[in-house]
């Protein structure tokens, strides 16, 4: 529906010149919550503005269903976006934000009223609707961004981080609500964010940026128990990085051989690996903690830390790295151990994954 | 930096600040005390009255100068406002232009023109053009204010814009508004405080305004301050005080009010 292809946007000239947008390709497609995620500066907010209309691409083409969007401004996109900081009309009232839209694009006014009516009903904000903008709490401000962005029923509803003003048990509302919306209205969501666990709870599918370009599109599950590269799985989650030998692979199993010497297999992505020293990521709860005579990798506990629901155990391997081993704690956990006690670490085969370098 | 250099205390300070003030208000105050003088002096006090009010109220001269006076200054302000807008559009809400800062030294250019050499430019062009068409009424006054305004009007009207949050122009458009309409619906409501703070200052700048108006003026064309100065060349009276008292009131309600206006923050 939304076709992207080959994006780039230089800002500035000559020796200013800086690539925020590098050779972006992406499809998204009807009725989906999409996901840019990134760290701040990856160039998230260029790639929402580009489709917005407020940035020109320096190369590459925008589409939507088939049409280019690039030589409409934007007050002629069928996209609205919910700006990060709300950005309401100060000299309106509620339903007056909400009802800009349509008014703007000529609709009558009684159908005006009635369709606010029903986003003030969808955002559950109507007892506010003649409140001044300046007179709601952040929350409100979010629902009524959201609603004025909705209204005109956009083709894309474009969010940029419209939730990281929001203390953490508000966030976690609007991120059901959003959810709940989405759903409801059929409207494809773009949503922007740098929180990786926002960006899993939410999506159907996540694409995760650094450094202008997008590093691996899945869903959430895919990106996060298969990370294609170092910096996906550094990103996402806390990963244990081991140098290990790939010694051939046979579609997407790889055979491995550990530090120690031990052979398991793991995930490995069929293009870009290939055999020799590579870079296997293992998940701290996918491992477990072992007798070290039975373990793939012996070591030494360092240290244990308890988290509440779960245990960190961090264990020094024969060959220096340091693994984390996360462990839920249940009620009968017997088995005590303390820092210094010598540990081994293992985990099943094929739940590491190789990561392309 | 908590012990940074304070100039407050230096010795000598609190005396050099106390001289200002006194040297600043205390002929003000000594004007607006003796217009209520009962007798003829502007130096001997003896008693208190309305009298040089009622004298100034009943002068057709300071009546008609007064006219003429609000007259320029209502045209010059809106004259000048409505440039000072476009102006500060244009140096704020465009892509970045060549010449955007010479325009920008351009449009502040009587702030930093001596007067009188702009006063002897404008009686040379405007006598020109008086022969050329017979034209002699007030419209040389209204442009030659209008000028002159213009960066008093355009400085808190920028300000106000460069102050504005740019996205909410950019929401509008999102939502389907075309420029006008952005313009119409958005920027302009939330720039009317400083369009009015602008329009303020123009007024009361042209209201006090002598140099130029003395140059520009054609006979019988005295404004308010240039009427005061040519009294002053024969018998003072403590009239002019009564005149200076009502003046400067009004000043400082629009200077005050233009104070407020500025200070307002978006909500
Ligand atoms: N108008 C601009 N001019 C110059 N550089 C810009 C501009 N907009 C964004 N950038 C730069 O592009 C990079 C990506 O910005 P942005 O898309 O806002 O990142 P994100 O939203 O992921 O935090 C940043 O380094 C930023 O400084
Ligand atoms: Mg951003």
């Amino acid at each position: 529906m939304i076709e992207i292809a080959n994006v780039t946007k230089v800002f500035g000239q000559g020796e200013a010149a800086f690539r925020a947008l590098d050779g972006v390709s992406v499809t998204i497609d009807e009725n989906e919550f999409f996901t840019l995620l990134g760290p701040s500066g990856c160039g998230k907010t260029t790639l929402l503005r580009t489709i917005a209309g407020f940035v020109d691409p320096t190369s590459g083409s925008v589409k939507l269903d088939g049409q280019s969007l690039l030589e409409s401004p934007p007050y002629k996109r069928p996209v609205n976006t919910v700006f990060q900081s709300y950005a309401l009309f100060p000299h309106m009232t509620v339903a007056q934000n909400i009802g800009f839209g349509l008014e703007m694009q000529g609709k009558p006014k009684s159908e005006v009223q009635e369709t606010v009516a029903e986003m003030l009903e969808l955002v559950r904000m109507t007892p506010m609707a003649d409140r001044q903008t300046g007179q709601i709490s952040g929350g409100q401000q979010q629902r009524v961004a959201l609603a004025r962005a909705l209204a005109p029923r956009p083709k894309v509803l474009l969010l940029d981080e419209p939730l990281s003003a929001l203390d953490f048990k508000l966030r976690k509302e609007m991120q059901l609500e959003l959810k709940r919306l989405q759903s409801e209205t059929g409207i494809t969501f773009i949503f922007v964010t740098h929180d990786q666990e926002e960006a899993l709870t939410m999506s159907d599918r996540i694409a995760v940026m650094s450094e202008g370009a997008i590093r691996q599109i899945g869903g959430p599950r895919d990106i996060y128990d298969h990370p294609a590269e170092r910096f996906v799985a550094d990103f996402i989650g806390d990963t244990n990085f081991l140098e290990v030998e790939l010694l051939r692979t046979e579609g997407e199993e790889g055979r491995i051989r550990l530090a120690s010497g031990a052979e398991t297999t793991a995930r490995a992505l069929s293009g870009g690996v290939s055999a020799g020293t590579v870079t296997l990521a293992v998940r701290p709860e996918h491992a477990d903690l072992a007798d070290p005579a039975e373990a793939l990798l012996p070591g030494t506990l360092a240290e244990v830390v308890y988290f509440g629901t779960d245990t960190h155990y961090h264990v020094d391997l024969e060959d220096g790295t340091r693994f984390v081993v996360r462990q839920q704690n249940t009620p009968a956990q017997v088995q005590r151990r303390a820092a210094g006690d010598r540990v081994g670490v293992t985990f099943a085969p094929g739940v590491g994954q190789v990561l392309r370098d | 930096m908590a012990r940074g250099f304070d100039v407050r205390r230096q010795t000598g300070f609190n005396t050099i600040a106390i001289c200002c003030f006194i040297l600043l208000y205390a002929p003000i105050i000594l004007i607006v005390v003796y217009s209520f003088n009962k007798g003829n002096s502007i130096a001997i006090w003896e008693g208190f009255s309305w009298r040089w009010y009622i004298s100034a109220w009943d002068n057709e001269k300071v009546q008609a100068a007064t006219i003429r006076s609000v007259v320029i200054a209502f045209w010059a302000s809106m004259l000048s406002t409505f440039a000072a807008v476009l102006a500060a559009l244009a140096t704020t809400r465009t892509k970045p232009w060549r010449g955007q800062s010479f325009i920008f030294a351009m449009i502040n250019q009587p702030l930093m023109v001596p007067e009188i050499v702009t006063a002897v430019s404008l009686l040379i062009v405007f006598a020109s053009i008086k022969v050329a068409t017979g034209y002699t009424g007030l419209g040389y006054l209204v442009i030659a204010h209008t000028a002159f305004c213009i960066p008093f009007a355009y400085m808190p009207i920028r300000a106000r814009l460069q102050g504005m949050d740019l996205t909410l122009e950019q929401a509008a458009s999102d939502l389907y508004a075309t420029p006008w309409q952005t313009f119409r619906r958005v920027t302009l409501p939330q720039l009317t405080p400083g369009i009015l703070a602008g329009a303020m200052l123009a007024f009361v700048i042209s209201l006090d305004d002598v140099v130029i108006t003395e140059f520009v003026k054609s006979a019988g064309q005295d404004t308010l301050p240039t009427y005061m100065l040519g009294q002053l060349r024969r018998v003072v009276t403590p009239e002019i005080n009564a005149i200076s008292t009502v003046l400067l009131a009004f000043s400082v309600l629009l200077v005050t009010g233009f104070f407020l206006l500025s200070r307002t923050r978006k909500q």
